[in-house]
């Protein structure tokens, strides 16, 4: 029997070959914001950790090579980046002199890589798996859970991201908050408005290309210019109208941040509401109309069921538009993730961009995957087949 | 309304776009009520001209590098040698497009430094992904009558793909690279964080000092090259359309 190899598993083998050999796993830095020294692998873990860690990324990457079950190559995929990560902590602990508590140790370019080239794998693992909706969110709730018992236990401690939240835990969570309420509470606004919208705009023709070419227009200003643009209004409105204040709509602050991710969001939904609804089978319609629905229970009943798919599509899309935007926020003093970002760019801290780049790439990640769940499981109708 | 009249509009904006940028100072009595009294209403750190081509210049190359790349990757998983990574790649735009511009952009700086290099990169990586899914849209719904037809008069693969599939797809894969060009207009802004010298940089100093007058004229130029290109590539779009469905 020939054994062929699987052209996928050759790119992977090709990173993270590199990513042991060629590059550094972790850096130790005498302080948080200087350059720091660059250690391989082997340098940066115990003997027998560093072995055993280049023991479990081999036999990962002999699995990645051949054509196996894909069940196989997501097992080895997990071991790989669960050896990874675990080592990357114990390597800050061992890294770090003793009772030194300015050095920092972050993970270098290796790991950096080694970590794309094994999420390759899982991504092509699962994809090839084609795992029903379902299931798909239960990965990520099995992710989840393993990230948070990592963190949890403590064995990351010694990483220099640790140690930036560790000295703003309570900040964290308060920012972390805020990012939610920002991305979530402007989709919720965008829905309760757009769907409307989006019914009128599809009933009453000559609306239609007018309302969309405004949204459209919206879409064309950067988002920090209109971020910028609805201070002035908002402080106006502040001011001068009775109780405005008292509901907590300022100059700066959430409420600008607020108002323009509605309004970015407002598009997707509106036009989406649009084509969901032209795209419902005139048959559909006539039968309804035929067994003496009203126009408000065809509404509900027929048109938004079946709209329901497309509509969904465009929660997605602006809620991980959202979540990355709401980013931006935090030059104009509304909070979020971007607090920190920012504040690490300033200071020249990477570790700190880290603390607030990756949590938002993590929840619009997750919501991406959640949201793609839902939208397959209303894509099908109860006997099986795909609505139109 | 008459066909004619987005046009002139379309025109008009141009016009208007250009008078401002030449020079900005005619327009200053417009500006003025937006500021406080002794605060200037029109950029005074650089020149608003050169900052739009820079801006531009920046968006241009960082779309050209990714239109050439995810063309080449899009061809290349939809050849037979490529085929194992169709799902991969397209799980990959999918998880990709999650990914926040800002994000990209503050992770890049760590590798390349500050300046245009993390800008360059974060708008590469975000323009990749709606060039590559239109062009893969593109060549794996080709109708299979004309293919069938290519391969029946004996052309070679290489033929199929240079006169045949390409030709074919252009309209598509020309409004991806219009969608790309829109995301990276407005990005770019953002890479004035990290020291880009780009359109942001209005906006940011604006921000900064309270000068609503310096948001306002770095948002309307943005938003009006946006606008401008997109018309312009959507024109060529249908003009290729119009050609191909003629053909």
């Amino acid at each position: 029997m020939r054994v062929r190899f699987d052209k996928l598993g050759i790119v992977i083998a090709l990173l993270a070959a590199y990513g042991v050999l060629w590059s550094a796993f972790a850096t130790l830095k005498p302080n948080r914001i200087v350059q720091g020294q660059a250690e391989s692998m082997l340098q940066s873990l115990p003997a027998w950790a560093g072995w055993g860690l280049v023991g479990v990324l081999v036999v990962a990457i002999a699995v990645a090579l051949f054509r196996t079950s894909p069940w196989i190559k997501l097992i080895a995929a997990v071991a790989a980046l669960t050896a990874l990560t675990l080592s990357i902590g114990y390597a800050a602990t061992f890294l770090t002199p003793a009772a030194n508590t300015y050095a920092r140790v972050s993970p270098a370019s290796g790991f950096w890589i080694l970590l794309f080239a094994f999420a390759l794998l899982a991504a092509d693992a699962i994809t090839r798996l084609d795992p029903p909706p379902g299931m798909r969110v239960l990965f990520l709730i099995l992710a989840g859970l393993s990230i948070g018992a990592l963190l949890m236990s403590g064995r990351w401690d010694g990483l220099s991201i640790m140690k930036e939240y560790s000295g703003r835990a309570d900040v964290f969570w308060v920012e972390a908050g805020k990012h939610v309420e920002l991305a979530l509470g402007s989709l919720f606004a965008a829905v309760l408005v757009g769907l409307p919208l989006g019914i009128l705009c599809h009933r009453v023709a000559p609306l239609r290309d007018g309302v969309l070419n405004t949204l459209n227009l919206v879409q064309t200003i950067p988002s920090i210019a209109l971020f910028g643009l609805l201070i002035a209004p908002l402080g106006w409105i502040a001011t001068n109208v009775p109780g405005a204040a008292a509901i907590g709509i300022r100059g700066i602050g959430v409420a600008p941040a607020f108002v323009a991710l509605f309004l970015y969001s407002l598009l997707p939904v509106v036009a989406n509401t649009v084509v969901g609804l032209a795209g419902v089978p005139r048959e559909a319609n006539d039968a309804a109309r035929g067994i003496g629905m009203t126009g408000r229970q065809r509404l509900f009943k027929v048109e938004f069921p079946l709209a329901l798919p497309v509509i969904l599509t465009a929660i997605r899309i602006v809620l991980v538009q959202n979540i990355g935007m709401a980013t931006i926020a935090a030059l104009i003093g509304g909070g979020g993730f971007g607090v920190f970002v920012f504040q690490g760019i300033g200071q020249t801290a990477m570790d700190l961009v880290l603390l607030g780049a990756v949590p938002t790439v993590a929840l619009a990640f997750a919501s991406a995957v959640v949201l793609d769940a839902l939208i397959e499981m209303n894509s099908r109708v109860p006997n099986g087949a795909r609505s139109a | 309304m008459r066909a004619w009249v987005p046009t002139i509009l379309r025109g008009l904006l141009l016009v208007v776009l250009i008078a401002f940028l030449v020079s900005p100072d005619n327009f200053e009595p417009l500006l003025k009520p937006l500021v406080q009294p002794n605060a200037p209403a029109i950029y005074n750190q650089g020149s608003l001209l050169s900052l739009t081509l820079l801006h531009l210049r920046t968006v241009f190359i960082a779309t050209l590098a990714a239109t050439i790349i995810a063309v080449l990757l899009a061809i290349l998983v939809t050849r037979p040698f490529g085929a194992e990574f169709l799902a991969l790649s397209r799980s990959l735009v999918n998880i990709g497009q999650t990914f926040p511009p800002v994000a990209v952009l503050a992770l890049a700086v760590p590798a390349v430094g500050f300046g245009e290099k993390p800008t360059l990169i974060a708008l590469f990586l975000y323009g990749l992904l709606p060039i590559f899914e239109n062009t893969l849209t593109a060549l794996t719904n080709l109708p299979r009558s004309v293919m069938e037809a290519a391969r029946g008069s004996g052309m070679t693969p290489f033929q199929r793909l240079i006169q045949v599939e390409l030709p074919l797809s252009l309209p598509i894969i020309v409004a991806g690279v219009r969608l790309s060009v829109v995301i990276s207009l407005a990005t770019a802004t953002i890479g004035s964080t990290v020291a880009a010298k780009t359109l942001g940089e209005v906006i940011i100093a604006g921000l900064q000092s309270n000068n609503l007058a310096f948001v306002l004229q770095g948002g309307l130029i943005v938003g009006a090259l946006a606008v401008l290109i997109y018309d312009g590539l959507s024109a060529v779009e249908s003009m290729l359309t119009r050609r191909t469905g003629s053909a």
